[in-house]
């Protein structure tokens, strides 16, 4: 099953619901003012947040439709303006050749995702042949450490780890110095999740990016947020205070095989224009699929592929 | 990110406020922005729709319609339905059965069951003294089990010792067994996380109910979450019919809109709040505060509470009679300094205060953040004690060692001299004033003297009037008119107070 059928069944519910929601406008000739609010509500309900539907609604208006408005038409012409602000963040992450390792660092609140991505990513770079390391540097959450070590084993790559309740950066610094002598491709730091206001927890995680660059200047190459996709308006606080604390790159959307439409990412687009890199849909190895804007804003807006 | 819907409100009826009285259309145009106040707080649209329909049915014809100022009213009447539509009284666990009483724990992937399973093992043995026994049935996410028997050991609970290759409704079946020889109290079931659509994992959870005939069954879920909460509590709702929620990372910044509208789909009682990640970061629900939160009115309460519990009540004494004679020298001012830092530096207090969302960018593009506190602390810390008693002392090449000994420079010395000085004269002025006004005087001053133009700050003044709980704004310590009269009224707490 490929991701857009994955991301289809969990959206699926979604996209019956945005058409059924915007029944009253079909047949219409044109988007009136009334249809731009019904409009609005569908995608607030996608958690676009209120900024982002209200300018996305209102772009509807501009749309020349043939005739009269149909479901089909509806959802390709939402599917187009959302394809539109997606497209340009839809970036996958690409591992450098010319510097070992390759370090990236996962953030990100609590239970958004982390450990479980971080496993995905090193079978996915695995099954590609390039060398992997995995660096425990959650060293709070009870088991956090056992959890990421089953994933090395299931992937067969090496976990660098500590004792629970230990230095969080200097783990990182020890998997920097192991990875660096092994000239691993590359290494990935599961860190612990932190709520983006508690100010010890934000200097903890710069302290880690702190070290990293004691090794490489330019580490960590790829600072990823990892976001739950049930979030809803507080990703964009999530976003800023990471970025500013851990220079956040790009970001990864979690659990979005489930019934959440993870609208949000349209709304982050538009506020930083942060690179979306993949999205989680299930919980498999193989179930984290690079991200296409196309793709997403179909499967969100019931639109044909 | 959201302005402040009282900031809103007051745009809405700024041209009115003369009038008196509302029409229909006035009760919608501030509607249409209490509606956009929740949905950014993410309430979910269906429960927002509902909510607006049933406040504006009351608005009409009601004391809206008369009120002098009708933002206040509204705010007033919208922050009432809200507390009420998220329950109004206190629903502790229910636990009275023959033993063992049995806790279900359910919830998306990464919502906190087993965060939260630890917390509730830990309050139920040493707040009720009652004997806990926990269980992990997630035989799905790795090392799941092994972070509950962690959990457990932290908490001084049992904890069912882990047998390989058992499904979940097997593992529930020996808990019960292992919970009634062992004459627990309390059974505390841990399931894997699930999404909501899947239709195996919900018929699993039907089952374990079925064997297990939990007392409580608690949905977790996360205060993070945006409009899928709906989806979730239905699918939960329908599968196993839970009993309460229990909302996590309440510590979060989040507006946490979720909490209605999961009360709203499934009609049941928030029992709990996870706010901290410590073990014992889990209270009872407050539904008033809750709904302060979600208006982005701040949590007055918490704040209160906060100044409560730092402030040392002697020394605000002590330093408030030496102000009312005009002796605040530097050591006052490094206590206030070190109130504000006791209480979560400026950034925390500022959270906690209400319709201070514009404000706070404001504070901080002008550079008046705790890193400053911290650079004022330290120049005070340079000076000898002859000179924290007479500012006039300071001299240039007395400043200039202030400066090196700090490591700031001789113009920061100046500053922290200069907002001294001023902040002595206005108290001296001040004597009888209100601590709003104080406040806002000070807080003008602190901020015309790092740069910023102190116009474009709220009125404090009107802010604290409008927010009715508010009696004594002077509650704030560390602020200097908060220490006059206003600090013995702190001990009670003013949102409780029926409205």
């Amino acid at each position: 099953m490929n991701w857009f059928q994955k991301l289809k069944n969990g959206l699926g519910k979604t996209s019956s619901k945005v058409t059924s929601q915007l029944s009253s406008l079909l047949g219409k000739s044109k988007i009136d003012a009334a249809s731009v609010e019904e409009i609005e509500d569908a995608l607030i309900a996608a958690d676009l947040g209120t900024k982002s539907a209200i300018r996305l609604a209102a772009s509807m208006r501009k749309y020349k439709f043939d005739e009269s408005v149909t479901s089909d038409s509806l959802a390709a012409a939402l599917s187009d303006g959302i394809t539109e602000i997606l497209e340009p963040v839809a970036t996958p992450i690409t591992i450098r050749d010319d510097v070992k390792p390759h370090v990236i660092l996962l953030v990100g609140v609590n239970g958004s995702g982390k450990t479980t991505t971080a496993g995905k990513l090193a079978y996915q770079w695995r099954a590609d042949g390039k060398s992997v390391m995995l660096a425990a540097a959650d060293t709070f959450r009870a088991a956090a450490i056992e959890q990421l070590q089953i994933w090395g084993e299931r992937t067969g790559t090496e976990v660098i780890a500590g004792m629970q309740g230990g230095d969080a950066a200097a783990l990182a610094y020890t998997a920097m110095e192991k990875a660096t002598v092994a000239k691993t491709d590359v290494l990935i730091i599961d860190t612990a999740g932190r709520l983006q206001n508690r100010t010890e927890l934000m200097d903890e995680l710069a302290k880690i990016v702190r070290v990293t660059r004691k090794l490489d200047l330019e580490a960590p190459h790829d600072s990823i947020i990892v976001l739950d996709g049930t979030v809803g308006q507080n990703a964009i606080n999530q976003v800023k205070s990471f970025r500013e604390v851990a220079d956040v790159s790009g970001l990864i959307v979690t659990k979005l095989d489930g019934s959440a439409k993870g609208g949000i990412v349209i709304a982050l687009a538009e506020e930083f224009g942060i690179p979306v890199h993949a999205v989680g849909v299930g919980e498999d190895l193989d179930d984290l699929q690079a991200f296409s804007a196309r793709d997403f804003a179909n499967a969100l807006t019931g639109a044909n592929q | 990110m959201f302005d402040s819907l009282k900031e809103k409100l007051q745009d809405v009826f700024s041209g009115l406020a003369k009038r008196g009285v509302l029409s229909e259309s006035d009760v919608d145009a501030a509607l249409r922005e209490v509606r956009l106040a929740l949905l950014d707080a993410d309430v979910a649209l269906p429960v927002v729709k509902s909510f607006i329909a049933r406040i504006r049915d009351g608005a009409i014809g009601s004391d809206v319609l008369r009120s002098v100022r009708p933002d206040q009213q509204v705010i007033k009447l919208v922050n009432d339905a809200l507390t009420e539509a998220l329950g109004g009284d206190a629903a502790p666990l229910n636990l009275a059965t023959n033993p063992p009483a049995v806790i279900l724990i359910a919830g998306l992937q990464g919502s906190g069951k087993t965060t939260t399973a630890g917390k509730l093992a830990l309050r139920l043995r040493s707040r009720e003294r009652k004997k806990v026994m926990l269980a992990s049935l997630d035989v799905t996410r790795p090392a799941a089990r092994e972070q509950l028997r962690l959990l457990g050991e932290q908490a001084e609970v049992g904890v069912l010792p882990e047998v390989d290759q058992e499904t979940p409704g097997q593992i529930a079946k020996r808990a019960l067994q292992a919970a009634k020889l062992q004459a627990c109290d309390v059974l505390i079931l841990d399931t894997a996380g699930r999404i909501s659509i899947d239709e195996a994992l919900m018929s699993e959870l039907r089952d374990i109910k079925k064997l297990t005939d939990p007392h409580e069954i608690l949905l977790v879920a996360d205060a993070l979450t945006g409009q899928d909460a709906v989806n979730t509590a239905e699918a939960f709702h329908n599968a196993i019919n839970i009993t309460g929620i229990v909302l996590t990372r309440l510590d979060g910044d989040a507006r946490g809109g979720a909490a209605l509208s999961m009360r709203h789909i499934t009609g049941c009682p928030i029992k709990l709040v996870g706010v901290g990640e410590k073990q014992d970061a889990l209270e009872d629900f407050d539904p008033a505060r809750m709904a302060g939160r979600i208006l982005d009115m701040g949590d007055v309460v918490a704040l209160v509470e906060k100044a409560a519990e730092t402030l040392e009540a002697d020394e605000a004494e002590r330093i408030a009679k030496r102000m009312a004679k005009g002796q605040f020298d530097m050591n006052d001012f490094l206590a206030q300094i070190r109130q504000i830092q006791k209480m979560g530096g400026l950034g925390g207090l500022m959270g906690m205060l209400p319709g201070i969302g514009k404000m706070q960018r404001q504070i901080a593009a002008a550079g008046f953040d705790d890193s400053m506190i911290k650079r004022q602390e330290a120049i005070i810390l340079s000076m000898t004690k002859k000179e924290r008693v007479s500012v006039n002392l300071l001299n240039a090449s007395r400043r200039k060692r202030i400066a090196a000994g700090s490591g700031t420079s001789v113009q920061e010395v100046n500053k922290i001299v200069k907002q001294y000085q001023d902040m002595s004269r206005m108290m001296k002025k001040l004597g009888g004033k209100s601590g709003a006004a104080a406040m806002k005087a000070m807080m003008g001053n602190g901020m015309s003297s790092v740069g910023a133009a102190g116009g474009v700050m709220p009125d404090m003044d009107a802010l604290s009037k409008g927010m009715g709980k508010l009696p004594n704004m002077p509650g704030m310590p560390g602020m200097p008119g908060g220490l006059k009269g206003g600090l013995p009224g702190l001990g009670g707490k003013p949102s409780k107070k029926k409205k």
